[in-house]
């Protein structure tokens, strides 16, 4: 079932439910005729999308808008911080091509900051799927739930099978000590590509999908820093704010110290090029991946 | 207008100032935008929007929004004085323990949203419209913007969206009291001649006295229901009924002396101005 399907469905039992739109259709192009004018296209205009998706929730609606990331979250952000995050309106947010999914859009398209300012917002809750297997899961449990929510939206095919979708819970593909990959989106294609690689050269690897930055799991993420000689933290996302900085607020909330190497963007903008070779480039790709760890091992 | 409905409204509005004033001491208040918009607050509960105290959940209740936020003392005072909250209440005023602070919340009983920051509430107020319509609902979504506001882009933004929507059940109301802060509109970016803009963005517009109960009364007699939502700007000064500060850059802000506020109040009703020393917030 993708994600339209599900958002079709939901709409069929529910009549709370609306997709909204800053004329970014690419993720709901089929919806229109099965929501009719549950269906809102604003034209080119975050900030009036957030505030209106307030209006709407304030009478009862669940608004899902969509807008590329870059320009939902820091276009619209002071009007997803007062009209969504403080009331604690359960309207959800969609970004579009998050992270290196912008691929050759350059940086203006690069929402490589996002996690950390969605984080940081009081009430809203960050789900980043590593495929659009696990989108379409994840939402079908959040437009149920009451409060805001940030999706990084993704629309590629799952490298693995599954566990189902629980708010707040991480998902451990592989069991492991020598080094835990904690990894959230689209880069989970990677991390198994890597941990097929370290497993060939004899390391046991524990691969745990994050899911949401937000709620964290806080016992996945502490129970890898204790049992693991080597913790990496793997995101598209600048260093400063996401996983990398939640593992170690979490090791200093606990009074724990791990042995972590963080993969990150680190405080620079991507190259801008086609999503191959943007991996390749950035030193991204599983292979990559694998022999960064390799030194640490 | 009948003579006696005209007289009522004046004096609930005399009352309403009698608050803001009260509410501009023990840390102050935004006093001159307050008291600019309260005869359309006023004229508003009193004559369009038939809201009472058990009606405000309901789903087919008219809205009123404060977009501009700093002018809440006036709504205040207003419920206050139309037994929405106690009138004792307004004495809890900037204090921990309340929740009746310098811009709109939710938690007071009979405020629908929140603002503070420019620009916000006439999406929200689409997006209320929007359901309103999607219901097959009658109710109508007032929202009182003010004219500095108007240098904001998502209020024009929000003005082509409403207009696509055909939202004729969307009232925008400008407090076009001149001056935004510390600085006359005009001297800083002009926003005249209004009525040109808001009508080639496809929206009804008239322009009124904001402070003649008469003339509120026809423009909110006349919102047409013709698939384009409608803008009252309303002409209004800013400080009205003080003239010791009406119309003044530097009186926009104001934490006053408890003394100045007794000399306010006689001036409000005529009896002799007020010296006024007390510092303004100056912000430019």
């Amino acid at each position: 079932m993708t994600y339209e399907d599900v958002l079709k469905e939901i709409s069929q039992t529910s009549d709370k439910l609306v997709v909204m739109t800053a004329e970014n259709r690419a993720a709901i192009r089929t919806l229109p005729p099965h929501l009719g004018k549950r269906f809102i296209d604003v034209g080119i205009a975050e900030q009036t999308m957030m505030g209106m998706a307030a209006g709407l929730a304030l009478r009862g609606r669940v608004p899902i808008t969509h807008a590329l990331a870059t320009f939902l979250v820091f276009r619209a952000y002071e009007f997803i911080r007062d009209d969504v995050a403080i009331p604690n309106l359960p309207v959800k947010m969609v970004g579009g091509v998050p992270g290196f999914l912008s691929d050759a859009n350059g940086p203006t398209h690069q929402a490589i900051e996002d996690v950390a300012l969605m984080r940081g917002l009081p009430n809203v809750l960050v789900f980043c799927p590593s495929d659009a297997e696990e989108l379409a899961e994840g939402i079908k449990t959040l437009a149920d739930y009451p409060a805001p929510c940030y999706i990084r939206h993704n629309p590629h095919p799952a490298s693995v099978k599954h566990k189902p979708f629980e708010i707040g819970k991480a998902e451990t593909l592989s069991e492991g000590n020598d080094v835990a990959i904690l990894v959230y989106g689209f880069l989970l294609r990677e991390a198994v590509k890597a941990k097929d690689i370290l497993e060939a050269k004899g390391k046991s690897v524990r691969l745990v999908n994050i899911r949401m930055p937000k709620p964290i799991d806080e016992e996945a993420v502490l129970s890898a820093v204790k049992e693991c000689r080597l913790v990496v933290t793997l995101e598209d996302h600048f260093l400063t704010g996401g996983l990398y900085s939640i593992v170690a607020e979490l090791c200093l909330k606990h009074k724990t110290v791990g042995n972590v190497l963080p993969i990150a963007l680190e405080h620079k903008w991507f190259k801008p090029a086609l999503l191959d070779r943007v991996l390749e480039y950035e030193g991204f790709t599983g292979k990559q991946l694998a022999e960064k760890i390799l030194t640490r091992l | 207008m009948t003579d006696h409905k005209e007289r009522e409204l004046k004096q609930l509005a005399l009352r309403v100032r009698e608050h803001i004033i009260r509410l501009a001491t023990d840390g102050g208040c935004f006093i001159g935008a307050s008291l600019s918009c309260a005869d359309v607050i006023v004229y508003l509960y009193k004559e369009v929007l038939g809201l009472t105290p058990d009606t405000l959940q309901d789903e087919a209740r008219n809205y009123l929004l404060l977009s501009k936020g700093h002018d809440v003392p006036a709504l205040y005072g207003t419920l206050a004085e139309l037994g929405f909250m106690e009138r004792d209440r307004l004495k809890n005023h900037l204090h921990a323990h309340d929740v009746i602070y310098w811009h709109p919340n939710r938690a007071v009983k009979g405020i629908e949203f929140h603002s503070g920051s420019l620009g916000h509430l006439l999406s929200v107020s689409i997006g209320i419209a929007y359901d309103i319509k999607l219901r097959g609902g009658n109710n109508k979504v007032y929202v009182i913007v003010g004219d500095g506001e108007l240098n904001e882009g998502s209020m024009w933004e929000g003005c082509l969206v409403a207009k696509a929507f055909k939202l004729d059940n969307l009232i925008a109301i400008v407090d076009r009291n001149e001056f935004q802060a510390n600085i006359r509109t005009e001297e800083l970016i002009p926003i005249e001649p209004l009525e040109p803009k808001f009508e080639a963005f496809g929206w009804n517009v008239k322009r009124v006295n904001g402070h003649d109960f008469g003339a509120l009364e026809k423009a909110f007699e006349w919102i047409p229901q013709n698939g384009a939502p409608s803008v009252i700007i309303a002409d209004t000064v800013r400080g009205k009924g003080l003239p010791s500060i009406e119309r003044r850059a530097d009186r926009w802000f104001v934490n006053f002396k408890p003394e100045e506020i007794d000399q306010l109040l006689k001036e409000l009703h005529g009896e002799a101005q007020a010296e006024l020393t007390s510092d303004t917030l100056m912000v430019r």
